[in-house]
């Protein structure tokens, strides 16, 4: 009747499983109850659980992606702490078989559970705004999409309470990750809240690349786009092309999990190396789609704080294009040591050298871009300058990761995760964060406070270094990664400093929550009426602060790069004349992605554990909701031109105050 | 599926907008079928990583049964017929539902059901026959890669068929309009992508297969 599951999957005699159970139990129910008190479901309902404003669902991807960084970080935290304990005699506060859980849960919620959906989310959220368009091309399919990937999350936090997680690292390697080795739910956890996620991802990249090719503004040509438009097309393209790789990849491995095949079993002719390279071709174009975005947000960020026009934009784009296109012929890096032979290791080591070219475009076109701007130092401006400096490390460690005889030395030691750290956390979550404090006012219409971001700012910047510059030494003197106890103790003092870091870095993640409440306390004196508060460049700025649903009142008419700056100018020089307003036509609200997530939810906990009937019902009854809602010809909400003209109005009057 | 959900953004003068910046965002229908091409490259990808499994696993038969063993070339060639046929009527009933046609889009699609419906047919006594001469795919990685292959077309043909009643009973609902002929247009170019996969699926595995 219920599978697998019985009482025995409840962490009973784990005291620390308690306690991380309980407190998320604890938030989780403290978060309804303070919703039925205040009586707010029906305008939550109404407003984010069915919206299919592209505005409204980038927010709560950022808002997951916000929660299970703190989930992700407290891992971090827990592993950091266990090495600096467990050293020569001492054994440290984690068994092993726990400590193996951290690190693979560590790995899986920071990539697809943080840094996917705080970049999709900012996609979301800017790029209709930057196309000058009133939504991305399939606004449910949209909300489909976070909902999925919100599902994901979801059974990944319900591991920490039933069951267990996996312990086979954050890409699930064979064949450790197969039955007989990895017997328990932990492995099917993990691959089933991906499976979802993924192809949550997978529409997502697909609304995005249509949004993008087929919705612009009257006049906003290719090479009129803002570069963060151009980083979201090439990031989206390498969703679609990589995250159908990951989902056949995962299938074979269910189905050896599940039906007994022999994909990647050690007996029966499976081949576990050919796991590694389908998982890595996925794997290495998903590092291009976390970071190009985060490039494109810096190429917004660099200009509109230095007031000048980007540098080299044409060449801009060609990088953006050229890293798309190398990041499909590098994957077999992640193994050299596999014993694929010298050719093949000499071509995919060249080829992991030459992106660092266009990469290497990109940042001389930020630093001429500032050379001789007028800089202003706000928090977005920080973060950027702390990624140029942080990220040129991080990129010539990779280069010399990517010369194979070095990399033979250096595989799978602490120097690579001290590489791979300083790419992610130094370009993809400083952009993002930097995403965060820019695009904010823009959300909510005040901006947040200064002072903690730039606490926040320099907590993560020095904690960071004193956290990841060890383990270069670390991983140099020959310490290899996912050590649950530390033989060798001369290796304590740098694993100290380490430790001091993750501290640092903790501070910096509270300065970050405690920037936003000390925001949203004092939000009517922080109130951004302009919708402008940076002198931006672009669309978005055009627009009152928070957008209407609508966005545009009018579609602009585009006629160059840094489209806002040229109207700004021009209403300057000689006024505008009043536009015309016509009735226009929004969608309307859908409950389609919440109630199929919540079907897809029910589908992967029954697959889990292995309850067969209730993964039938689960996955019925989420098609049936699918093809339900997909019965009607939907409609959508007019919006009169007297409404139109009334709000546009007032912000145009508000802007030019 | 919420793809041919309508989005009515921008005011569109027909004929001027094409989406390349011209004269703003194109219309539903160009950005449906835009949408939908985009979802089948993904989905051709997804068959290219089982395709290069099935390359590597081809020879790891592990003592069992090769494909020389296995394949029975004239079933296979019937039901090939039986794709490529459905993919004509499929071809010929969209282009009538397009004319408004109702009679013969209706007797091309129900064609199109019945060949679909024969071809899984087929498809199923195959592997029937296989797992009861022992070689299921839990035999061998070679059959573990074939089985799961030549099923996920088979899975895509199953969901085509069922999405295929679907949109014959939305348009006996409410008549050709132009949303369901947007979906249609999407099944449409859905099932010839099928009928593409097929045609490497039969060559690679099983022309190549028997040699």
């Amino acid at each position: 009747m219920f599978g697998r599951l019985n009482l025995a999957a409840l962490p009973l005699n784990e005291p620390l499983d308690m306690v991380a159970s309980g407190a998320m139990i604890l938030g989780i129910l403290f978060v309804l109850i303070l919703v039925s008190a205040k009586g707010w479901w029906p305008s939550l309902w109404r407003e984010w659980l069915t919206s299919v404003d592209h505005k409204r669902i980038g927010i709560m991807y950022v808002l997951l992606a916000m929660l299970m960084l703190c989930r992700g970080f407290i891992d971090a935290l827990m592993m950091r702490t266990q090495q600096a304990l467990a050293i020569g005699t001492a054994h440290g506060y984690l068994p092993p078989e726990h400590y193996d859980q951290i690190f693979s849960a560590h790995g899986t919620i920071m990539i697809f559970f943080v840094a996917m959906p705080f970049v999709i989310g900012l996609m979301n959220f800017v790029v209709p705004l930057h196309l000058g368009v009133r939504d991305v091309a399939f606004p449910v399919l949209n909300a489909v999409s976070f909902w999925l990937t919100a599902s994901g999350a979801l059974l990944v936090n319900v591991s920490l309470v039933i069951g267990n997680f996996s312990r086979a690292t954050w890409l699930g390697f064979p064949p450790l990750s197969e039955l007989k080795f990895s017997p328990d739910v932990g492995m099917d956890y993990y691959l089933w809240s991906l499976q979802i996620s993924g192809l949550g991802s997978l529409l997502a990249g697909i609304n995005m690349v249509t949004t993008i090719i087929k919705m612009r503004a009257p006049g906003m040509g290719y090479m009129r786009m803002p570069i963060f438009c151009w980083t979201a097309l090439s990031s989206s393209m390498l969703i679609v092309a990589a995250f159908p790789v990951l989902t056949a990849t995962y299938a074979m491995l269910l189905l050896d999990r599940y039906v007994g095949m022999h994909f990647f079993t050690n007996d029966g002719g499976g081949n576990a190396m050919l796991y590694f390279n389908l998982i890595w071709v996925w794997g290495h174009p998903e590092v291009y789609i976390l970071v190009l975005p985060a490039f494109g947000i810096y190429s917004e960020i660099v200009p509109t704080f230095s007031s000048k026009t980007l540098f080299g934009y044409r060449s801009m784009v060609l990088a953006t294009l050229g890293i798309c296109i190398i990041s499909f012929t590098v994957w077999l890096h992640h193994f050299f040591t596999m014993g694929a032979g010298a050719d093949v290791n000499a071509f995919f080591g060249i080829m992991s050298m030459i992106i660092a070219i266009p990469t290497g475009v990109k940042v001389f076109n930020w630093l001429f871009t500032m050379y001789r701007g007028r800089l202003r130092f706000e928090v977005p401006l920080l973060w950027a300058l702390g990624f140029i400096v942080t990220f040129v490390i991080g990129g010539l460690t990779g280069v010399l990761l990517a010369v194979p005889p070095a990399d033979f030395v250096l595989h799978n030691s602490v120097f690579l995760v001290a590489h791979f750290h300083n790419v992610i956390i130094g370009a993809v979550l400083f952009g993002v964060f930097a995403g965060y404090n820019y695009w904010f006012p823009k959300a909510f219409g005040f901006v947040l406070d200064r002072r903690w971001g730039i606490v926040s700012f320099w907590c993560w910047l020095l904690g960071f270094y004193l956290a990841f510059m060890p383990l270069y030494v670390l991983g140099l003197r020959g310490m290899t990664r996912r050590l649950e106890h530390i033989p060798d103790p001369r290796w304590r003092p740098l694993l100290e400093i380490a430790e001091v870091g993750a501290l640092l870095i903790l501070a910096g993640l509270a300065a970050l929550i405690t920037q936003l409440v000390v925001s949203i306390r004092s939000r009517e004196r922080r109130r951004d009426r302009s919708g402008d508060p940076w002198q931006g460049r672009t669309l978005e700025w055009s627009t009152p602060s928070p957008p209407p649903e609508y966005n545009f009142a009018v579609l602009p008419e585009v006629e160059s790069v840094d489209a806002f700056w040229q109207t700004k100018r021009r209403r300057a020089a000689q006024g505008e004349p009043p536009p015309h307003y016509e009735s226009i036509e929004v969608p309307a609200n859908s409950p389609n992605g919440f109630i199929t997530a919540f079907f897809a939810v029910v589908t992967g906990f029954a697959l889990i554990w292995h309850i067969a009937w209730l993964a039938i019902l689960g996955l019925a009854c989420a098609l049936l909701t699918l093809l339900g809602f997909g019965w009607f010809e939907r409609h959508g909400r007019r919006i009169p031109a007297e409404e139109l003209e009334r709000v546009d109005r007032a912000h145009r009057e508000q802007a030019a105050a | 599926m919420s793809a041919g959900a309508a989005s009515i953004l921008g005011r569109v003068e027909p004929g001027t907008a094409r989406g390349h910046g011209g004269g703003g965002p194109a219309s539903t229908r160009i950005t449906v079928a835009y949408g939908f091409w985009i979802f089948l490259l993904s989905d051709i990808i997804m068959f290219s990583t089982l395709f290069a499994t099935y390359a590597v696993l081809k020879g790891a038969t592990a003592g069992g049964p090769d494909g020389r063993a296995l394949f029975e070339l004239k079933t296979v060639g019937y039901e090939t017929a039986c794709l490529l046929f459905s993919s004509y009527t499929c071809g010929i009933g969209f282009l009538s539902a397009e004319r408004h046609r109702v009679e013969l889009f209706y007797g091309c699609f129900a064609i199109t059901f019945l060949l679909g419906a024969a071809f899984l047919g087929f498809e199923a006594s195959e592997f029937a026959r296989m797992v009861a001469m022992g070689a299921g795919p839990a035999r061998s990685a070679f059959l573990s890669a074939f089985f799961s292959l030549v099923g996920l077309h088979g899975l895509h043909v199953t969901v085509g068929l069922l999405w295929l009643v679907y949109l014959v009973a939305q348009t006996a609902a409410f008549g050709l309009k132009d949303f369901v002929c947007r979906r249609l247009h999407c099944f449409s170019l859905f099932w010839h992508a099928l009928d593409i996969i097929w045609v490497a699926l039969f060559t690679l595995v099983y022309l190549m297969g028997v040699q």
